[in-house]
């Protein structure tokens, strides 16, 4: 094993700038379409920016602003925090049913895994559209079924309590997408184990104790970060949808954003409110990560040695 | 795993409810473009029109320059895809085949950028492409993906790392220069990953809503996510031409889905482990 990876060193080094030449497009991306702006965001943060006239330096002036005189960043705050408290433990639940479901062992479950996943390919803008007249409070068929099962539907989209429960219900349509990532990795896990579980006594909900939970945690971990970027981040339903109303009861973080950059053309205190969203997403990604070692059992890792192993 | 009747019957119960949920909205929506205006804002409402109005879908196409959003929506697709297929399978070849100095810090810098939200590079990206002169144009739609994405690069590296490294390498002692043994020796072999980046592509690009939303304001330029949107903006109350396009613009993405589905679903088992 050493001599060959001299032997591949020794190739490497005749060809040192081949690599680089490979991931060059990704190396300019980077600089041209992330770095540059996101270091020009950090600046445009410290600055009064709008959009025609001179720029001025004001130091910390917006993060102030945010923190202390501008009672609609909490406001928006609390609403998107509240919408991911919500939308993430409800859609890490009902993919996680659904890719139980699908992985049963009976007759046309692909089509039925098909219909699940179908939304998930469908664009925000025809999800709102969608979602906007099911819950029309005047014509919408929702009610209207809600009424012959004798029950009275609230104003959803009218009525500044349910209007965050609408977009809940629209985002969740494309639960989809996670689904199937439950899916392949339920279905990775080998049959011999609930075989054998089967054998030593063990009930159908037991094995998803104790077998299926524990095999999948590292894709929950992958699920529960994911969704909780994305929700943070919702910014689509809530233009079409809602359009942050009604009074301001969906005036999601991401709309806040937009709204102060275009709409009232303060892109110096817009980044800063970006920058603030994007700390948040870093700290609670790393609480998630740490917190990941007492519940995360890494099976991937213990494959991967294995692999490398045989290949050594 | 034995099933008992009685097991099969709940779980095909439980299956068709949530199908309702999943289902029902594109059927009602069919329904509703398929009405006269006098059946779609009756009450009770109606669950079949007396005469389906197919009509309705080509009125509602004329009603706007629904053409041209549909010819942008494609130039944007179109061209993102080839741009990403391009990139993302060299730089993950780089990535996954060679080593170099720097590489695991690029790598971790690559992956690390999923992570910064949209809201924050907005603003400079949009200042930034009007120093270019490329607002109001679908340059900035379409050139940068011709850099990568991660998420991309990431599924393909995945893929790539699984080869054994003796395939190069005879190659190599043939006399293939590097950038044939990419070409002509791991380009076929990525076929199924690049399927599956090409469709994942296809379909974020088509439905994208607030790229062109920033970068676009003249409604020659449009695309069908802006066209749509805008529509609605401005005709509210025209809930079947509404209707009929939002029903238009979902076909592509689903007619894409329904081809690879197998791709989908054995791309992700692959990207995750």
């Amino acid at each position: 094993m050493f001599t060959k990876k001299k032997k591949e060193k020794k190739f490497t080094l005749v060809r040192k700038r081949v690599p680089f030449l490979f991931i060059l497009p990704w190396i300019i991306g980077f600089v041209v379409f992330t770095l540059g702006p996101l270091a020009f965001s950090l600046i445009m943060s410290l600055f009064d920016w709008p959009i025609a006239g001179e720029a001025k330096f004001i130091g910390l002036d917006n993060f102030n602003k945010m923190f202390t005189a501008d009672p609609q960043f909490y406001d928006s705050l609390v609403i998107t925090l509240k919408f991911a408290l919500i939308f993430v433990p409800l859609n890490l639940f009902v993919a996680l049913v659904l890719a139980l479901l699908i992985t049963q062992p009976i007759k046309g479950i692909k089509i039925f895994r098909t219909i699940f996943y179908l939304p998930a390919v469908v664009s925000g803008v025809a999800v709102s559209i969608i979602w906007g007249w099911m819950f029309n409070s005047e014509y919408g068929v929702l009610n209207y079924i809600l009424s012959l099962l004798g029950i009275e539907g609230p104003n959803w989209l009218i009525d500044p309590k349910w209007a965050i429960v609408t977009i809940v219900i629209a985002s969740a349509w494309g639960v989809g997408s996670m689904m199937l990532i439950f899916y392949t990795d339920i279905k990775g896990i080998p049959h011999e184990m609930y075989e054998a579980a089967s054998i030593d006594g063990a009930g159908p909900i037991r094995q998803f104790v104790s077998i299926t939970i524990p095999t999948i945690t590292p894709t929950i971990l992958f699920n529960v970060i994911t969704s909780v970027i994305a929700a943070l981040q919702q910014l689509t339903l809530v233009l079409l949808l809602t359009g942050g109303g009604p009074l301001k009861s969906t005036y999601f973080y991401g709309l806040f954003v937009y709204n102060n950059a275009f709409k009232h053309h303060e892109l110096g205190y817009a980044s800063a409110n970006a920058w603030f969203m994007f700390i948040i997403i870093l700290l609670l990604t790393l609480l998630i990560f740490k917190s990941s070692s007492a519940w995360v059992f890494y099976e991937a890792e213990v494959k991967k040695e294995k692999k490398g192993g045989k290949r050594k | 795993m034995k099933i008992t009747r009685k097991h099969k019957i709940i779980v095909y119960s439980i299956l068709v409810l949530f199908s309702l949920y999943f289902l029902f909205p594109f059927i009602w929506a069919l329904i509703t473009a398929l009405k006269s205006e006098t059946e779609v804002f009756s009450f009770p409402p109606k669950f079949v029109p007396d005469v389906p109005l197919f009509s309705n879908f080509l009125d509602a196409w004329n009603s706007q320059p629904f053409g041209t959003y549909f010819k942008n929506s494609m130039i944007v697709t179109v061209l993102t895809t080839i741009g990403q297929l391009i990139s993302c399978s060299l730089v993950a070849y780089g990535f996954a085949r060679y080593d170099f100095k720097y590489k695991n810090i690029l790598f971790i810098l690559l992956l690390s950028t999923m992570m910064i939200p949209w809201d924050v590079t907005m603003i400079p990206l949009y200042m930034e492409f009007n120093m270019f002169g490329w607002i109001n144009t679908l340059k900035p739609l379409i050139i940068p993906a011709f850099f990568g994405s991660a998420y991309n690069i990431f599924l393909l590296r995945q893929f790539l790392m699984n080869i054994p490294k003796d395939l190069e390498n005879a190659a190599r002692i043939d006399g293939a220069n590097e950038f044939q043994i990419f070409y002509k020796i791991f380009l076929p072999i990525m076929k199924a990953p690049l399927t599956l980046i090409a469709v994942l592509n296809i379909i974020l690009v088509w439905n994208d809503y607030l790229g062109p939303l920033i970068y676009l304001n003249d409604q020659t330029k449009y695309t069908m996510a802006l066209g749509l949107a805008s529509f609605q903006g401005v005709h509210e109350l025209q809930i079947i031409p509404i209707m009929a396009m939002t029903l238009v613009m979902i076909i592509p993405p689903v007619i894409v889905f329904a081809f690879a589905q197998k791709y989908i679903v054995e791309g992700i088992s692959g990207s995750i482990k």
